[in-house]
């Protein structure tokens, strides 16, 4: 168990493991956070884990940890690592089972209080239109080879299909398509899995959310983003389903095998990886490439669905129900990127889990009225509590690979969630506040309590106060699908 | 004695997914209550009829290694067509493994489990018994 006193304080959110602490860290752990949030990291395993990902083989820097971190298996969930090209290593453990995990918002000229009556139907629309829970299959079926052109063409594929804008392609990480994915490095097994489930959420903690902007704090970048105090805006939580889930247990199997090929002596056998320029290394790209190009696509054909759903509602009794995309983030997703690395640009393999991209201004990636305010970052809170939209700073390019927190981040385990909250208990108490629910299971509700996760404000206040997002607006939550 | 009296399975706390420990005196009987574990975390609940009979054969690598990809043939089988199992014949032959299982399929599933993980996979002998623990992603 890693001790506060084992770690090194840097300023008022920055902490550090250095290498020393243990004789296998080939980097640094730097740790974002505040003491207060430091006192219920070290409770569980996070620090542990992000001590082991720092054995990983080709590391630079250091390994970031971020103030929303838990506990995960392998690599903790709130870690960033950056391995550097050719031969440092990629990891699908570091990168995660749900590959491209991410959060799409959409904004609307819908004022709250002009449509709190039909709110409950809205609820009801967003539940029946976007499949939600346990083993729900979509609208969709596609046939294999509809599948793979999936893989490759990710939100274009859904553009093409009447499911997209060019504005949406626009307003998504990589435009919704990371050149380079590889099918035929996709078992069939995956593509089995992924064929009925494109266009459906999933359970666990994914959901779609109809929240309420409750606070701006960067009027700005609110502006450019089309954010209005008191308008309603639509975030959609979820990934690759188990078509992502697939990949990575072939792939984490088969690094079984690879990292005794290559050598590599490794703590845990979850962070399993092969050099970037190996065979293996370059299948497992390919592969997560195309996983990541179903999420975009995923979340893409969710949108087009609760749109439906706004317009099947709200069409006639108010002048204009649409939703236009703010901006659509991954959050579990292995990228490469160029970073300043001692002093000189370096081309590097960022791996994310549970962390967001946050590229700060200037970027040229980014669509160009958001190049002047930097990356859209958007957090989502649990239910019951506040979510946020942040924006990339210069800041978190130096210091945190261009990254940011992705959540609330877990506290309680499920198992003690639901002996603490009756999810029925919980449905009734979060409609009391206003907050429609509608949920697959009483159970899987309980196990999502607001009370298991962490303060998503302190969170956010924490790497605002580091430097690595700015604050833009605070969203309040008024319905809520959840699998 | 009954190996099944000497075996069973509990979960652990864990912040974010499903732990299991899993402890049985023989190999067959360990996987046998991983899945039975597996099963239970998931709330799986089974129709009474048909009972429904399946045939999985994969090759020994190593025990941990196969303990994983029967588990992940088991959720596979639960995604694609619904199904559950509470019957086990499960046997080791030379580097093959052959499982014949009966169940059928589910009345209702709470919690859907998405992988097998390899997190501090290890099957360990510890006295008469063997045990293992298992990390799922949910």
């Amino acid at each position: 168990m890693v001790r506060l006193q084992d770690l090194k304080q840097i300023n008022r959110f920055e902490w550090e493991i250095p290498k020393s602490y243990r004789e296998d860290m080939r980097v640094p752990v730097r740790i974002f956070a505040t003491h207060q949030l430091l006192e219920q990291i070290k409770d569980d395993k996070s620090l542990e884990q992000a001590i082991n990902a720092a054995t990983l083989p080709g590391l630079v820097d250091r390994v970031v940890v971020m103030p929303d971190v838990h506990q995960g298996y392998g690599f903790p969930i709130g870690g960033v690592a950056a391995t550097q090209l050719p031969h440092g290593v990629i990891s699908p453990g570091a990168i995660g089972y749900d590959i491209n995990c991410g959060v799409r918002l959409l904004a609307s000229q819908i004022e709250f209080e002009a449509v709190k009556k039909d709110l409950s139907d809205l609820a009801d629309s967003l539940n029946r239109l976007c499949p939600s829970g346990v083993g729900k299959k979509g609208h969709l079926r596609l046939k294999i080879g509809e599948l793979e052109r999936v893989c490759k063409d990710g939100s274009r594929w859904a553009l093409k299909h009447g499911y997209a804008t060019e504005a949406d392609l626009r307003r998504t990480e990589e435009q919704g398509r990371l050149e380079g994915a590889d099918p035929t490095k996709i078992s069939k097994r995956a593509k089995e899995r992924g064929r009925p489930q494109l266009g459906t959420l999933g359970a666990g903690n994914h959901f779609i959310e109809i929240d309420i902007v409750d606070q701006i704090f960067h009027q700005e970048a609110a502006q450019v983003m089309g954010l209005i105090e008191g308008y309603l805006v639509l975030m959609i939580h979820c990934g690759s389903r188990g078509f992502g889930h697939q990949i990575c247990t072939d792939y984490v199997r088969e690094f079984q095998a690879a990292v005794k090929r290559y050598s590599i002596q490794l703590p845990d056998r979850e962070l399993v990886c092969a050099p970037l320029d190996s065979p293996e290394g370059q299948a497992y790209l390919g592969a997560m490439r195309g996983a990541a190009n179903y999420a975009f696509a995923n979340r893409q054909v969710l949108a087009h669905f609760a749109r439906q759903a706004f317009e099947e509602t709200l069409a006639g009794k108010i002048p204009n129900w649409h939703l236009h995309q703010v901006y659509d983030i991954a959050h579990n997703m292995g990228k490469i990127e160029t970073h300043e690395v001692n002093g000189k640009p370096t081309e590097v393999c960022v791996h994310r889990k549970g962390a967001t991209r946050a590229f700060g201004p200037g970027f040229q990636g980014l669509p160009p009225e958001y190049r002047s305010i930097g990356q859209p970052v958007l957090v989502p809170g649990s239910m019951g509590t506040a979510s946020w939209v942040l924006v990339g700073t210069a800041e978190s390019m130096k210091r945190s690979f261009g990254s940011t927190c992705h959540g609330a981040g877990r506290t309680m385990s499920r198992r003690k969630a639901k002996k603490t909250v009756w999810g029925e208990d919980l449905r009734k108490e979060l409609q009391a506040q206003g907050i429609h629910i509608r949920a697959g299971s009483m159970a899987g509700l309980a196990e999502e309590a607001p009370q298991a996760y962490k303060d998503v404000d302190a969170v956010v206040e924490t790497v605002a106060g580091a430097g690595i997002a700015r604050k833009v607006a605070r969203l309040r939550p008024v319905a809520v699908i959840k699998g | 004695m009954n190996p099944q009296s000497l075996s069973g399975y509990r979960e652990l706390p864990h912040t974010a997914d499903w732990e299991l420990e899993v402890w049985a005196p023989d190999l067959a009987t360990l996987f046998e209550q991983a899945a039975r574990g597996m099963y239970q975390l998931c709330e799986a609940i089974l129709v009474s009829h048909p009972r429904i009979t399946r045939g999985i054969e994969l090759i020994i690598i190593e025990p941990e290694i196969l303990l994983i990809d029967f588990l992940t043939e088991l959720i596979f089988l639960t995604e694609s067509e619904g199904l559950a199992f509470d019957e086990f014949n499960l046997k080791f032959e030379g580097n093959r493994f052959i499982a014949h299982i009966t169940g059928a399929k589910l009345e209702s599933l709470s919690k859907e489990i998405k992988a097998v993980t390899y997190h501090n996979i290890n099957i360990r002998e510890t006295g008469s018994e063997l045990k293992a623990n298992i990390v799922f992603d949910v």
